[in-house]
């Protein structure tokens, strides 16, 4: 089963303190440090796996700038056949529909039975998957966190929905998969393990590559365009707890208990 | 002298002459041993190399020591003089066994040297050794079938109990002392009878006992006891040696090896592979243990030297919490896994993956590396370089526990396992006390004294009391000192000890570069672990100190003077951390740092100095899950409690975390307090207005 799985490069929101810049446009990006998105990781991982039971092959893709490439390297190491990088300067700006319009002409370039990407991206709003899914005219599953292939040309998936609960479907490949976490245990990658494919070469794909132009997928085709950022005013009814860690905790055990949260 | 009975060699058995059989027996002992022995060899020949013939004054010293004078027994004090009086009567014994092999073809040999007075004495000796040996077995038999220390228990999951075979042995060295000494006493008996000269029995040995009990028997009676004793004796001989290599009493023959190639150097860990340079780490194609033959032939050594005296596991903490790890059985699981592999007879194995089929990732990762197993050992076994071994095997093939993962990937980014950013690392120093500077070293801005905080300290809100205490002691006391501030990165100390053995590289590349442009001549830590990677784990940096170091350096140059303690409610204990203790022998500094405060009243714990109980371990060890029934550090607030203490005083951010959350979660908060060495200095430090 040949499989592409879309990755993405995110601030690395449990090693950060997410700021937002003075004019309101962006998030503070000195000092931060990437990381793949987590969806991302599990998808790499059950692809991976899947590859391991019946053969195949995993490519990754990613659309980002050159530092892109180090999310590539680390699902390599983990064990991804090949990278591709989608690179070109005219996608800045681009909106959830150019990534996908983007992604959709480099699956149509390969040979794929299975796409998959994560669930949705840390800073992100959980639409490429079904976008591509649709532009391709596969079938789509989402949230996806059980996943069995029952033959050639079809997969058992869980879905995960609301309380917990896990619904299972059938449903016929080639298909867009989006994965939710815990589907598995994404397997660590060491420095090591990134050494040693170092020197793999990743292409390095243009938006003329896939046929499409900036006019297509940039800054000129987004339809949704982000206005501001801003930190939510403290409305009524949230208490913000002060002190030492020990006094909040006691602060918080106190409330619970006093609205009957614990007994 | 006349002898009364015929001797072995000169006897006949059914018709044919023994001393053929006395010669048989030998030759098919001895080639049966060398060819087990040859077989026992092949794990180790194929096994990675370990230079381990340095320093030989040295390890004829430790041999000396902890095998001749068995320097570990008595730490079981039963146990330890029983196994004493057997070793030392086996040494003494050999002797004799060798010349009783040769009487059996030679009429009348004596070992060169045991003719005359000497041999006079040797007798005496001997004899009263077997009657010792003997003695000892029985101590130890009965105290195996009925008594059962818990320690030799076998949990269902590591399958049969033991007992069987130890007893077995305990029958065949008795036996041994028997029958040596039947032979002697039967002839003693036929001369004395006959009124001729025999040899002096000293009383009370079993060959005396032996000897009255027959002075009444006929020469008829008398001669068929001595021949079959002696082939008796000779026959269970070389059949000893020959199982000697199937159990746990190959150590009778590995054990001196064992002591001699011990490792030499406390806290350091092994190189991924012996003769690989770090720069060459890249190009070797595997890392650590994932099949057996990359033990190296001294791990093996080891495994085949397990005396399964259960000691190991009785001290280890993992064991104790119930979590999935006994290194008692990591060693006879390897051992029976070499036995199984490298048969005597029958083929080689083929070679398979060790994890899943020896050993489980649970009981790899449970190790806190706190050596109390290895202290123990009276073989001198090692744990922690196998543990790493193994973890190095599962990082690279990617099976590290989830709650590993993270703390990893901050370590990789951030270089801390909080995944905190770094210009917050001396956001502690915000709330010192008005005067107290803490400067940042760098290539224009230097200082004699580096404070290395590490992680910990640095990050947790709880430790950073130990930053600022250390500061304002460094400031009361004029000592000119600084931090790296942003260019200080984790020491690495549990990430080389989890395996990570690359990225402990980098963070050691990274820590190496700032401490050397910040142009320090020393270095000074609160961090155990810390302490012991900048010592142990770099090199091409000043050697650092522990505080307790610097600290009682201060009091013995007069320059720390301290207040009374006047609550005489107050009862301390010192809890000894596993990097300062074990690892670095540092037991004495800072309890006589503590006992310089006048009026300190302070109390051991059962297990302090070097069998310490660890409160459970450092760096990433607190982020990792266990399995467990109770958290270390719930145990050792139980253990201060016992010892009447209500102050555990330790020298290390990990065990403050882990004892405070310790007696918090006892139920025992208000009635113990932990404390760090600098917190109590700075408490009772007098300082001059």
């Amino acid at each position: 089963m040949d499989i592409l799985v879309c990755v993405k490069r995110v601030p690395d929101t449990s090693e950060n303190e997410i700021e937002i810049n003075s004019e309101g446009t962006d998030i503070e990006r000195e000092d931060l440090v990437y990381s793949v998105n987590e969806w991302d990781n599990y998808a790499v991982e059950e692809a991976i796996q899947i590859r391991d039971r019946v053969g195949g092959s995993v490519t990754v893709v990613t659309v980002g700038d050159e530092d892109s490439e180090e999310v590539l390297r680390r699902e390599m190491a983990m064990g991804a056949d090949q990278g591709i990088l989608i690179s070109d300067d005219a996608i800045e700006g681009c909106d959830g529909k150019g990534s996908a319009k983007t992604l959709k002409a480099e699956i149509e370039k390969g040979k794929y039975d299975l796409i998959m990407t994560g669930a949705q991206a840390d800073e992100g709003y959980a639409q490429v998957g079904g976008m591509i899914a649709a532009m391709l005219d596969m079938p789509y599953a989402s949230l996806v966190n059980y996943l069995e292939i029952l033959d050639d040309n079809k997969l058992k998936v869980g879905r995960e929905i609301e309380g917990g609960n896990t619904e299972m479907n059938e449903i016929s490949i080639p298909c867009v998969l989006s994965i939710q976490t815990g589907i598995n245990e994404p397997r660590y990658v060491g420095i090591r393990g990134i050494r040693k494919v170092a020197n793999v070469e990743i292409p390095t794909h243009g938006l003329s590559d896939l046929g499409l132009s900036g006019d297509d997928v940039g800054e000129k085709a987004a339809k949704v365009k982000r206005v501001d950022y801003f930190v939510p005013e403290t409305g009524e009814g949230a208490e913000m707890l002060e002190g030492d860690t020990e006094e909040k905790a006691e602060k918080l055990a106190e409330i619970l208990k006093s609205k009957g949260g614990i007994k | 002298m006349e002898h009364v009975l015929i001797s072995p060699a000169n006897a006949t058995i059914l018709g044919i002459p023994a001393w053929i059989l006395a010669v048989l027996i030998p030759v098919v002992g001895i080639g049966a041993f060398a060819y087990i022995i040859a077989r026992r060899l092949i794990p180790l020949a194929k096994a990675e190399s370990d230079p381990r013939f340095d320093r030989i004054p040295l390890r004829i010293k430790n041999v000396l020591k902890f095998w001749l004078a068995q320097y570990k027994q008595p730490r079981y004090m039963l146990a330890g003089v029983l196994h004493i009086v057997i070793f030392i009567g086996f040494l003494i014994l050999s002797v004799r066994s060798i010349s009783l092999v040769i009487v059996g073809f030679n009429e009348g040999f004596v070992m060169p040297g045991l003719s005359g007075a000497l041999g006079d004495v040797y007798n005496f000796l001997k004899d009263y050794a077997a009657t010792l040996v003997f003695l000892a077995c029985i101590v130890a038999a009965v105290r195996r079938i009925f008594f059962k220390p818990e320690r030799y228990k076998v949990p269902p999951e590591y399958g049969e109990d033991h007992t069987a075979e130890a007893v077995f042995v305990l029958g065949l060295i008795g036996a041994l002392m028997v029958f040596e000494s039947l032979f002697e006493a039967s002839h003693v008996a036929a001369q004395l009878q006959e009124g001729m000269q025999a040899e002096f029995l000293p009383p009370l040995t079993l060959a005396w006992f032996f000897s009255k009990i027959l002075g009444g028997a006929s020469t008829a009676v008398l001669q068929p006891i001595h021949t079959s004793s002696y082939f008796l004796h000779d026959l269970i001989f070389f059949f000893f040696l020959c199982y000697l290599p199937f159990g746990k009493h190959f150590h009778v023959i590995t054990s001196i090896f064992n002591v001699l190639f011990m490792k030499l150097d406390r806290g350091t860990i092994k190189p991924v592979r012996h003769g690989v340079s770090e720069e060459e780490l890249d190009n070797l194609e595997s890392f650590g243990v994932k099949y057996f033959e990359e033990f190296t032939w001294k791990n093996m050594l080891d495994f085949y030297t397990c005396v399964d005296c259960g000691r190991c596991s009785d001290n280890c903490p993992a064991n104790a919490v119930g979590r999935p790890l006994s290194p008692r059985f990591l060693t006879l699981k390897s051992r029976d896994y070499m036995f199984e592999r490298f048969p005597v007879l029958g083929d080689i194995q083929p070679k398979e993956p060790v994890v899943g089929k020896v050993f489980s990732e649970d009981e790899i990762w449970a190790c806190t590396t706190c050596g109390a197993c290895e202290e123990e050992c009276p073989v001198l076994n090692e744990y922690i370089n196998k543990i790493v071994d193994l973890r190095r095997g599962l990082i690279e093939e990617g099976n590290v526990p989830q709650s590993l993962q993270k703390p990893l990937g901050a370590l990789e980014k951030r270089g801390n396992p909080y995944g905190m950013m770094e210009k917050k690392k001396l956001d502690w120093s915000k709330d010192l006390p008005e005067g107290t500077e803490v400067k940042v070293l760098d290539k224009n801005n230097s200082s004699d004294t580096l404070y290395f905080m590490d992680s910990a300290t640095a990050f947790d809100e709880r430790l950073q009391e130990i930053a600022k205490a250390t500061t304002t002691l460094f400031n009361n006391l004029g000592t000119d000192f600084g931090v790296l501030g942003k260019a200080e990165k984790d020491s690495g100390h549990e990430v080389k000890r989890f395996g990570e053995e690359m990225l402990f590289q980098t963070l050691k590349e990274q820590n190496t570069e700032a401490i050397n442009n910040s142009g320090v001549s020393n270095i000074i830590t609160t961090d155990p672990h810390a302490y012991n990677a900048l010592n142990k784990d770099y090199s091409g940096i000043p050697q650092a100190e522990h505080i307790s170091q610097y600290l009682l350096r201060q009091i013995r140059n007069n320059q720390l003077k301290f207040n009374p303690v006047t609550d005489s409610e107050l009862v301390f204990t010192y809890h000894d951390p596993c990097y300062l203790g074990r690892h670095n022998l540092l037991y004495d500094v800072p309890r006589e740092v503590m006992d310089s405060i006048p009026g300190l009243n302070r109390v051991e714990m059962d297990r302090c100095r070097d069998s310490s109980f660890c409160c459970g371990g450092g760096g990433l060890m607190l982020f990792y899950e266990s399995e467990e029934d109770m958290r270390m550090g719930q145990k050792r607030a139980q253990m201060a409690a016992e010892a009447g203490a209500n102050v555990i005083v330790v020298a290390c951010p990990y065990c403050l975390v882990n004892l405070e959350d310790g007696v918090k979660t006892s139920g025992m908060e208000g009635q113990i307090q932990v404390m760090d060495l600098t917190e109590l200095v700075l408490q009772y430090m007098y300082v001059s207005s």
